[in-house]
């Protein structure tokens, strides 16, 4: 491990990065320690001042906050408003911390009393709607997917490292699984949303011959009337749009349409 | 002089999720010792509701990081058993195949990277790649094939990509296969060298007598459905898992626990091995016995070794059934699908213990209810038992209160907690 780390010759200083888990699986922390060829090189890069999940030291002094997780409780706000304080960049990290998540999907529910009832029956217990980070703080920069891809982690902080922008792909899935020669998940008589989500996945899961699910929320100009044109004429029903579209909250703006639409749809026969 | 202190961890380290540990002695006697999970809940039960059935393996899986291929194949399996599929042999052995790799990638990262660091007196693996590069090289590789491993057969080592009702949507090459066989050959190298390191850690010696409750293994050690039973004697049907788990809830934990012949029972590799020593491997076996571990073991710091000794039977188990599947035609990689009414229940050996998932269905395949019993969960309340007794014996012993911490937080380690799944 390299102590003065350097690029293109020119010494680079090792930024503190700090890692925090809120409302979430923590899996998209794992992907970090998942990165196991490239792990001690992506280290000699960074300091690591906290991550609570492998390490028992931790320090309040960090210049990159890399934050997993949505907020659903009150302590969590008040947690991440101190995390906001103490980073210079504020990065969420994963689907949870971006749009909610799955967790959000608890969101759906008008009555969040029954929600709870469903789990804990009369026992108490507290819990909000499932918020990503964004409604609570200001986000510098936002790493999708779940789970994240560990590459596009590596590259994203490497980036911020070295000073440069970052900027994810305007293109959608589609582009990434039609490079690489994947037939057409349509084609298998399954649904995607690959036509729609935001790539830089490399189409991880049509490559698998797995319909998109939208984890990395909507690309640049996504044209959603069209999605769901194309998933009318190959029958699928407005449920399947719905239960992809909404099942980590990145769509959150269009699925309010989609329902409206489902309701015309009935009343018109 | 006898010991009086006040042990707080917030948000214990290394270790999935969120819990503290509260432990109070005044003048040796111990007054207060507790384990709190203060976890957020994100209530799956509750969002599955009126879920068509392919939404719960997708979704479900997001119940843990760690274990998602766990928790998405307990979910395939109870909605099979729901609609009456029966997988076929290719796709039965892909998915132990695929659990074993789970297994090993967990066992590995708890081993190494959450549990080592106290015995070489480290706060995290992190100070090791410096003073121990040969060593964090080596739990590197092993994870990194177990990784690969679950890549190659599900699709994804995070979430997996290729696990559906009915069975798989592609299947691996049989090149793949044979370059992992080839690679699993040889990490059994890397294996007894784990175990000899192992060897050289001083496992604390404390005992508390416990039930442990498993999988019944039935000339196999188990991993995906059958019987249950406990080291007490209790045997139950899997879908009979509620009388097994008896969960409730209490206040200083937002996951619930759960309790069977006594006030609490723990699950987990040790007991898996407590309860099926003699169906594991007979290197694992000789593994564990070089440990002193033998059924019934009630050191609970034993299920480190318990862990290691599965690490060695999954990966000899994955190369003969990489064996039997190449030499064996493709099937069809996925069955048909036709939902029906009804109640499934599934019972699934993960990393951590046993885990249950149970759904509700309508004609048309719609969630009316579902229920998932998590392993962590499970231990919980034995956990917090556990930690009275932990902090009663060394106070006896004269060890001091940074002594007892670290004692105490090693204690909830050595069960490789997964506390957000506990919640869920």
């Amino acid at each position: 491990m390299s102590e003065t780390p350097s690029y293109l010759g020119v010494p680079i200083t090792r930024p503190k990065v700090a890692f925090f888990d809120f409302t979430a699986c923590e899996g998209c922390q794992l992907q970090i320690l998942n990165n196991e060829a490239t792990l001690v090189d992506f280290l000699s890069l960074i300091e690591v001042v906290a991550f609570r999940e492998a390490m028992t030291e931790s320090s309040d002094d960090y210049d990159i906050a890399l934050v997993e997780g949505s907020v659903t409780r009150a302590d969590e706000v008040e947690r991440l408003k101190t995390i906001r304080k103490n980073a210079k960049v504020l990065v969420a990290l994963g689907s949870c911390a971006c749009f909610g998540g799955v967790n959000q999907l608890k969101n759906r529910f008008d009555d969040q009393e029954w929600v709870k009832k469903e789990v804990y029956g009369d026992h108490p217990i507290e819990t909000q709607r499932a918020q990503p980070l964004h409604e609570i703080v200001d986000v510098d920069m936002k790493i999708y997917g779940c789970p994240i891809k560990k590459e596009e982690v590596e590259k994203i902080v490497t980036n911020l490292v070295l000073g440069k922008s970052v900027k994810h792909p305007k293109y959608p899935v589609c582009m990434e699984c039609k490079a690489n020669d994947n037939i057409c998940l349509y084609d298998l008589g399954e649904a995607c949303l690959g036509p729609v989500t935001r790539a830089g996945c490399d189409a991880w899961c049509p490559g698998s011959r797995f319909g998109c699910w939208g984890c990395r929320g909507p690309a640049d100009e996504a044209n959603m009337d069209e999605m769901v044109n194309i998933m009318k004429e190959r029958g699928f029903s407005y449920e399947t749009m719905l239960d992809r579209l909404e099942c980590f909250g990145g769509f959150a703006e269009f699925t309010s349409k989609l329902k409206d639409q489902m309701e015309q749809d009935k009343e018109n026969g | 002089m006898k010991i009086s202190c006040n042990i707080n961890v917030h948000h214990l380290a290394r270790v999935e999720g969120h819990g503290n540990i509260h432990i109070d002695i005044k003048d040796g006697e111990v007054t207060h010792a507790a384990w709190e999970v203060v976890e957020t809940p994100r209530f799956f039960e509750a969002i599955l509701s009126g879920k068509k059935w392919e939404n719960a393996p997708w979704i479900c899986g997001r119940i843990c990081g760690i274990c998602s291929i766990g928790h998405t194949l307990a979910s395939i399996r109870a909605i099979e058993n729901a609609f009456g599929i029966v997988p076929t042999e290719q796709t039965i052995k892909l998915r132990i195949l695929l659990k074993h790799m789970e297994t090993l990638q967990s066992h590995i990262l708890h081993l190494y990277f959450l549990a080592a660091p106290d015995f070489l007196d480290v706060g995290s693996v992190f100070p090791l790649i410096k003073s121990h590069p040969g060593v964090v090289g080596m739990a590197a590789r092993l994870k990194q094939l177990a990784n690969d491993a679950c890549d190659i057969v599900g699709g994804r080592r995070l979430h997996p990509t290729r696990t559906v009702v009915g069975g798989f949507t592609m299947l691996p090459k049989k090149t793949e296969l044979l370059q992992l066989k080839k690679r699993l050959q040889a990490s059994m190298d890397d294996l007894t060298e784990t175990a000899g390191i192992f060897k050289s850690f001083t496992i604390p010696d404390f005992q508390r007598e416990t039930e442990f409750v498993s999988l019944k293994g039935d000339g196999d050690y188990p991993f995906i459905g059958g019987d249950l039973i406990s080291t007490d004697g209790v045997e139950m049907k899997e879908e009979d898992y509620l009388k097994m788990t008896n969960e409730y809830c209490v206040d200083q934990s937002t996951a619930k626990w759960a309790r069977l012949s006594r006030e609490s029972f723990a699950v987990g590799a040790l007991a898996r091995v407590n309860n099926n020593f003699k169906f594991l491997h007979p290197a694992a076996q000789e593994l564990a016995e070089s440990f002193g571990l033998k059924p019934v073991n009630h050191n609970p710091f034993m299920n480190n070794i318990a862990q290691l000794a599965e690490c060695v039977h999954v990966t000899l188990d994955s190369i003969e059934i990489i064996k039997e599947l190449i030499d064996s035609e493709w099937d069809d990689p996925r069955q048909p699908v036709k939902p029906k009414a009804g109640i499934g229940a599934s019972a699934v050996e993960v990393p951590r213990g046993i885990l249950y998932h149970s759904y509700e269905f309508d004609s048309e395949g719609r969630i009316i209810k579902s229920d998932c019993v998590i392993p962590t969960g499970q231990n919980h309340a034995n956990i917090h038992l556990d930690l009275s007794d932990l902090a009663r014996q060394y106070a006896l012993e004269g060890r001091n209160d940074s002594e007892i911490r670290l004692l105490a937080e090693m204690l909830v380690r050595s069960y490789d907690p997964c506390i957000s799944c506990s919640v869920h």
